[in-house]
């Protein structure tokens, strides 16, 4: 199963970022082979509206079925909730921490949009 | 012929000159209030026997059932108003602009569009002058779809006298293009000021004739007036502060009803617009 | 941290002039123009720009003409009249686009059959951090016609917003826009609280109903505060009973008073100025504010 982590480095150890939309990067780690590769979003980033939308369709496009991340504004939980693809909050300060609790079973599946959309 | 009534600053008197002149002048006149955001000229016209009818803008609707998640529709949306998963696509109508592209470029045909409403437009009339009023949806975001469509209402053979909204980005050139002169209302404060250099910069861009009316013209410093002389802009009228006018519109009084001596200050205005489209034309 | 936000629905309402009263009392704060359209607040903040930047945002069609085969499908699919067909006197067809009119959709971009339209990035204005004797300033102009205020606008509160995490700063000012379009939506999503400035006119009031719908629309805290009472003082009554039926919470009420314009000439708040009794009132608003 591959698992995306929003985050701003490039390894297990770099900090999970807690926006989803705006995320620099993502991590997305395969429990199988426990190998992992990133996924650039610097230009949702920047994008003008709809930033969250956008990353949730590369997200699900890179055939993952967990997202765990910070916030997640509404229009990006409405596509990553079609998509089939579950939502996790963790306010883990790394990625590897953030996974450990995920295999410990202590992160709990969002069912709702926690923050408020921005609208752009 | 058009006159659009804006200025950069809000709350300078563009309402109160727009409904004056309209009740001044002769002959067919129509006032169209195309500050949709917040229209507020019909509380001094009062018109009457009002129509209402819906603003609407095409919305894409995708038929799930011939989608084949190819992604054209996401590719070419440059609002990101429409996301391709690997089953189906998803539209997010509040980002949409109508544009159309994404029915375009799908090649499956799974892409329809539907009507959905943004906003609404009213039209009356009272003593003779013609009323048109677009008013936007609360919670709808681009205003320039029900400026266009109150403009539709524009004759051809009547004098047609715009409100337009505050400001100088889109919702005001949707409201001032195409118009044979604009006038600008400020007032003499500093903000006055650097709202209507805003504004002047503006119309100079878009290649429009314009004049300027300085509202509560003793109520401040002599800036905007040696701003204009500088510039060599048409000053069009001045009018002095009066608490009479004031207390009028604070109760949706028409400030031709309630001051009437203000009458023939309008009526100049008036032909001295006239007059200067009269010049541009020739 | 508190990020709370001045609108007003109808425009010239003194949303400004109070702001910056504000920003003169509040002591640890970080102000935000987002009134982008027609910024006013650096005229009585009167900022030393410390970073100045470009705002780019969206795209904008433009033909080459040595390359189009003027065979009208741009003209065909652009839904916004913005491609324009002209005729020489020699009979030619040539298409340019209006750069005010394009929307920056794209569709004659990709639909162009030998690919002659460019599609580059819109510069629609610039965005500036500054220093203000009251603490640090995000502002913005908008260039003349230009689009994507809404952009613009949220850039404008995350920067504020940033400057003051890492400043410590316990509260961002934020000057909103009029109206209840795109640029007031982006000034308001999210914020913790919305202070309508208001006026006792009719107008006031068709507006403080619009843009207190916006507020219950986005779930904003709303306070209200009646600008120029005394003009109408049964208007004044009925405006702010309606207000508290609307689910707002009343901060007070400020005079008429010329010297709010004097001050706005000699550059200064209305409180710094001190003279009349709007500077009173101004302050009595803020200290109920701060209560809340």
């Amino acid at each position: 199963m591959k698992i995306a982590f929003s985050t701003t480095g490039d390894s297990l150890d770099s900090p999970l970022d807690n926006r989803f939309g705006r995320a620099a990067r993502f991590l997305v780690y395969d429990t199988d082979s426990s190998a992992f590769e990133i996924l650039d979003n610097s230009q949702n980033l920047n994008a003008a509206q709809g930033a969250g939308i956008q990353t949730a369709q590369a997200v699900a496009n890179a055939g993952v079925e967990s997202v765990i991340t910070g916030h997640v504004g509404p229009k990006a939980f409405m596509v990553l909730q079609q998509a089939g693809i579950k939502i996790y909050h963790s306010e883990a300060p790394t990625v590897s921490q953030a996974l450990e609790l995920f295999n410990a079973g202590s992160l709990q599946e969002a069912k709702s949009s926690d923050v408020r959309g921005h609208w752009q | 012929m058009n006159i659009a009534i804006a200025s950069g600053k809000g709350g300078t008197g563009k309402t109160t000159v727009a409904v004056a002149l309209a009740q001044t002048a002769a002959g067919p006149v129509q006032l169209l209030d195309c500050d949709v955001e917040e229209p507020n000229a019909h509380i001094f016209v009062k018109p009457e026997a009002c129509i209402t009818h819906a603003v609407n803008v095409l919305i894409p609707v995708v038929d799930e059932s011939i989608c084949d998640a190819n992604g054209k529709c996401s590719e070419i949306c440059q609002f990101n108003a429409i996301v391709s998963l690997k089953t189906k696509a998803m539209v997010f109508p509040e980002l949409c602009h109508s544009c159309g592209g994404c029915l375009r470029a799908c090649p499956t045909g799974a892409i329809t569009e539907e009507e959905q409403q943004t906003g609404i437009i009213e039209t009356g009339s009272r003593d003779g002058l013609e009323f048109v009023m677009g008013r936007l949806d609360v919670g709808q975001a681009m205003s320039p779809p029900v400026i266009r469509a109150v403009k539709k209402h524009t004759k051809q053979d009547a004098l047609t006298l715009i409100d337009c909204p505050p400001g100088t980005s889109c919702p005001v050139i949707a409201a001032v293009r195409d118009c044979d002169f604009v006038v600008l209302v400020t007032e003499p404060t500093p903000f006055g000021l650097h709202d209507l250099i805003l504004a002047v910069e503006t119309m100079r861009e878009l290649g429009l004739p314009f004049g300027v009316v300085i509202n509560r013209s003793d109520a401040g410093d002599r800036r905007v007036e040696d701003y204009c002389r500088d510039e060599k802009i048409h000053l069009l009228a001045m009018i002095p502060e009066n608490r009479k006018v004031a207390e009028a519109y604070s109760r949706g009084e028409s400030i031709t009803t309630a001051v009437p001596e203000l009458v023939p200050l309008f009526r100049s205005l008036l032909e001295k617009v006239f007059e200067l489209v009269g010049e541009v034309r020739t | 941290m508190t990020e709370l936000v001045i609108i007003s629905g109808k425009g010239g309402t003194g949303k400004t002039s109070i702001l910056a009263s504000f920003a003169a009392l509040a002591g640890n704060a970080v102000f935000a123009d987002c009134d982008v359209d027609a910024a006013d607040l650096h005229l009585i903040l009167n900022p030393t720009i410390q970073s100045r930047n470009v705002f780019s945002s969206g795209h904008e069609a433009v033909i080459r003409q040595v390359d189009c085969t003027q065979c009208g499908e741009c003209y065909d699919v652009c839904r916004f009249d913005a491609v324009i067909k002209s005729e020489s006197h020699s009979g030619e067809l040539k298409f340019t686009v209006d750069p005010f009119s394009c929307e920056g959709c794209g569709v004659c971009v990709w639909f162009c059959p030998v690919k002659a339209i460019d599609f580059p990035e819109c510069v629609c204005g610039e965005w500036y951090v500054s220093d203000t004797r009251f603490g640090p300033m995000v502002h913005a102009r908008l260039g003349i016609a230009a689009e994507n205020s809404g952009k613009l606008v949220s850039l404008v509160r995350r920067e504020a917003k940033k400057i003051a995490d890492e400043g410590g700063r316990d509260l961002v000012l934020v000057d909103g826009p009029p109206g209840i379009g795109c640029p007031v939506i982006a000034s308001i999503t999210g914020s913790d609280a919305a202070i309508v400035v208001t006026e006792p006119t009719l107008s006031g009031r068709h507006d403080l109903e619009r843009v207190m719908e916006l507020t219950r629309h986005f779930q904003i805290p709303v306070y209200v505060c009646i600008n120029k009472w005394d003009i109408n003082p049964e208007m004044t009554e009925s405006v702010e009973s309606d207000a508290v039926e609307a689910g707002a919470v009343l901060l007070g009420r400020i005079p008429y008073d010329r010297e709010v314009t004097n001050a706005q000439i000699r550059g200064v708040s209305v409180v710094e100025h001190g003279k009349g009794p709007a500077s009173e009132s101004i302050r009595g608003v803020w200290e109920k504010w701060l209560t809340m």
